[in-house]
């Protein structure tokens, strides 16, 4: 299925591209069909900075199972250094 | 048939008189009359894959059109960039795409060797174009290749602004082919059987197949989802329903 489902953020931080490094301010995460990944439907995030135009955008496209381990592994990374952020 | 094509970007009119960018494929047959298509990308966008499809109805006669939907957000961007760009935006407004189906439809008409006749197929999202398209403007044959949102609105939370469109049923100007996909959930097959309810009680001329073991998107072949059973089968559907409306 195509399940449209879209979330998007506000972000801060940097993303490196296909022209570099640029500032990120925003984050769509999506599950649907992939560009490039052989899989039926992954978890799609596109890290992005409109204002710098569409190409401002780096892309990655997960199954759900490798997505999830994600999840798990930033909460692991940011729950080792509590006093650093928030 | 020879199968020998012309194919190439070019510049049309779209809605609000935008100058946009499009895809032409053009038989090169010598026939002297020919019917046409407008092709409705999918939601990832004007890519490789579609204009091949652009590709194939050229070398089975007919001159086909597709407009870069994405154009306006996202001139010269790779596809996937331009389909992120319009994705967190929403998609493309139901008046735009109207427009530049209606302009590309006006510079097949134009072509040397054009019958006059001119159909829609789209995919994806522009499944539902397609068929929005055929309610709204004067064409010959529409094809639906797995739209959804036709009939039951996007789900809460979907930052979509596409609206049901079921309502403007009546205004039908042309025959409607519908290819689904009994697996698919968007359109789930209770949304595409009430939707050719709807149609018989209008008395609208349809037809719809869906198929067993294919979900959405089962025409992509450079994706997982492409079922080559279901996909020839459509095709042939395809070239059976053109060749009744518009090849003549």
């Amino acid at each position: 299925m195509c399940t449209y489902t879209t979330e998007k953020i506000d972000i801060a931080g940097s993303g490196k591209g296909s022209e570099g490094w640029f500032a990120l301010s925003d984050a769509t995460v999506y599950f649907d069909h992939p560009v490039h990944a052989m899989a039926e439907h992954t978890l799609n995030i596109d890290f992005r900075n409109p204002a710098k135009g569409p190409s401002a955008r780096v892309a990655v496209e997960l199954t759900a199972e490798s997505a999830r381990a994600l999840v798990g592994a930033i909460e692991a990374a940011l729950a080792a250094v509590p006093t650093l952020v928030g | 048939m020879s199968e020998a094509l012309t194919a190439r970007t070019i510049t049309i009119t779209g809605h609000g008189g935008d100058q946009i960018e499009a895809y032409l494929a053009v038989p090169d047959d010598g026939a002297a009359s020919r019917g046409s298509v407008v092709v409705i990308h999918h939601m990832p966008g004007y890519d490789s894959s579609t204009k091949e499809i652009v590709r194939k109805f050229a070398a089975n006669g007919y001159a086909a059109l597709m407009p870069n939907l994405y154009y306006r957000e996202a001139p010269g961007a790779s596809p996937d960039d331009a389909a992120a760009t319009v994705r967190a935006n929403g998609g493309v407004p139901d008046d735009r795409l109207v427009g530049d189906v209606a302009g590309a439809a006006e510079q097949l008409r134009a072509l040397g060797g054009s019958n006059g006749k001119v159909g829609v197929i789209g995919y994806c999202s522009g499944g539902r174009q397609s068929f929005l398209a055929a309610c709204s403007l004067q064409l010959d044959a529409a094809v639906d290749c797995y739209g959804a949102f036709v009939v039951k609105p996007v789900p809460d939370g979907v930052p979509l602004a596409f609206k049901p469109i079921v309502g403007m049923a009546r205004d039908l100007s042309c025959p409607l082919l519908g290819l689904f996909g009994a697996d698919d959930k968007m359109p789930a097959p209770d949304e595409t059987a009430e939707l050719s309810a709807v149609l018989d009680g209008l008395g609208k001329q349809h037809e719809f197949h869906t198929y067993d073991g294919a979900g959405h998107a089962f025409f992509s072949v450079d994706r997982v989802a492409y079922r080559p059973e279901a996909a020839n089968d459509g095709w042939q559907k395809i070239w059976h329903f053109y060749g009744r409306y518009l090849a003549r």
